[in-house]
């Protein structure tokens, strides 16, 4: 499946150098530009919370309706959603959530599927 | 200038070898999937050096696939990299009277491991001056982000390699929560993801994919609220 953004080079480049200079910007705001003034606490509380806030809701919609399946909830990947989640909190090891995360969606697709 | 500590350099260097064991594979996926919709390697390259965020990196890849605005994959893939400006905050009263071109170079290098594995030594090492800091500070990042560059670009030149029929559309989101479930030991870290998850399929008629800035931002909040209570409750 080709992936439009990808394939023009235009919008590619400009989602680099896009991504990129935002990312930097936030590197270096305090170390570059701001220097030992701080955020309010209440500011650098909810900065701390950005994987948590961002991470679940990107995966939510693809592990509910995946495109790969036209939209339809998959029982295989929702399944392994849960394994990959349960894994990783019980070891708070990111690769075994991966391993675990991979094997039961391979498991999984191969005896619904 | 004293001269460059390199003792301390090599002590980043060996507390930095747990986390090389995670960056290769995730390197490595990444240079695969990125060439598996479409970019060549060169594209693949240019992503991991000029962005150097692999949760960002991968958010923006799945964004592309959903066909989302430019815009939208732009902040949305930014917002994941919002903690880095709190990682910012911390280092500066170590690494703040740096020179200008050692503090541009360190906000480059500035990653989830670099923060880390900094922010825990600076406070146990209060001996430690500002040579001491930086040296530590790019023997951690050496190995990491080496490794990072030369793992995209293995993965996004034998990626093809791979056989076909993989569930590949599936690997980010299962990644993604690898790498996400393990920081959630809090009740507060708990409530946020939650938050995130059940407010973007709710708010996923938006239009252009905004809903996730929205439930994003409300997941934040929901975070810090919770936290604040848990801790008047400890107090009170």
């Amino acid at each position: 499946m080709p992936v439009e953004a990808i394939a023009d080079k235009g919008q590619l480049w400009t989602i680099i150098l896009g991504l990129g200079l935002g990312t930097y910007l936030l590197r270096f705001s305090f170390l570059g530009l701001i220097g030992n003034r701080s955020l309010p606490p209440v500011v650098l509380r909810m900065l701390r919370y950005t994987p948590m806030a961002v991470i679940p809701g990107l995966v939510a919609p693809a592990a509910v309706w995946p495109a790969a399946t036209g939209g339809e909830t998959d029982p295989a990947r929702l399944i392994a959603v849960v394994v990959t989640v349960l894994v990783g909190i019980r070891t708070r090891n990111t690769l075994w959530a991966m391993v675990a995360g991979a094997v039961t969606l391979g498991l999984g697709l191969w005896a619904l599927g | 200038m004293s001269a460059f500590p390199r003792h301390i350099f090599r002590q980043g260097l060996m507390a930095s070898a747990p986390f090389t064991l995670m960056i290769v594979p995730f390197g490595a996926l990444f240079g695969v999937l990125a060439t598996a919709q479409g970019m060549t390697v060169t594209e693949a390259m240019a992503f991991s050096i000029v962005v150097i965020a692999g949760a960002s990196q991968f958010a923006a890849l799945q964004l592309m696939q959903e066909g989302a605005p430019i815009l939208i994959i732009i902040l949305t893939a930014t917002a994941v990299n919002l903690r880095m400006a709190m990682y910012s905050v911390a280092l500066t009263p170590h690494l703040g009277r740096a020179s200008l071109w050692q503090r541009i170079l360190v906000s480059y290098f500035l990653i989830d491991q670099s923060y880390v594995l900094g922010a825990a030594e600076f406070d146990r090492r209060p001996e430690w001056g500002l040579a001491e800091k930086l040296a530590f500070y790019f023997g951690v990042i050496t190995p990491i982000c080496g490794l990072w560059y030369l793992a995209t670009w293995v993965g996004a030149s034998f990626g093809r390699a791979l056989p076909a029929g993989w569930p590949l559309d599936f690997i980010v989101p299962v990644s993604f929560l690898a790498m996400v479930s393990p920081l959630l030991q809090t009740r507060a870290q708990r409530v946020a993801a939650a938050v995130s998850a059940g407010g973007t399929l709710l708010l996923w008629w938006m239009p252009y994919s905004s809903g996730l800035l929205v439930a994003a931002l409300a997941a934040m909040i929901a975070g810090a609220v919770v936290e604040t209570q848990e801790e008047r409750r400890h107090a009170g």
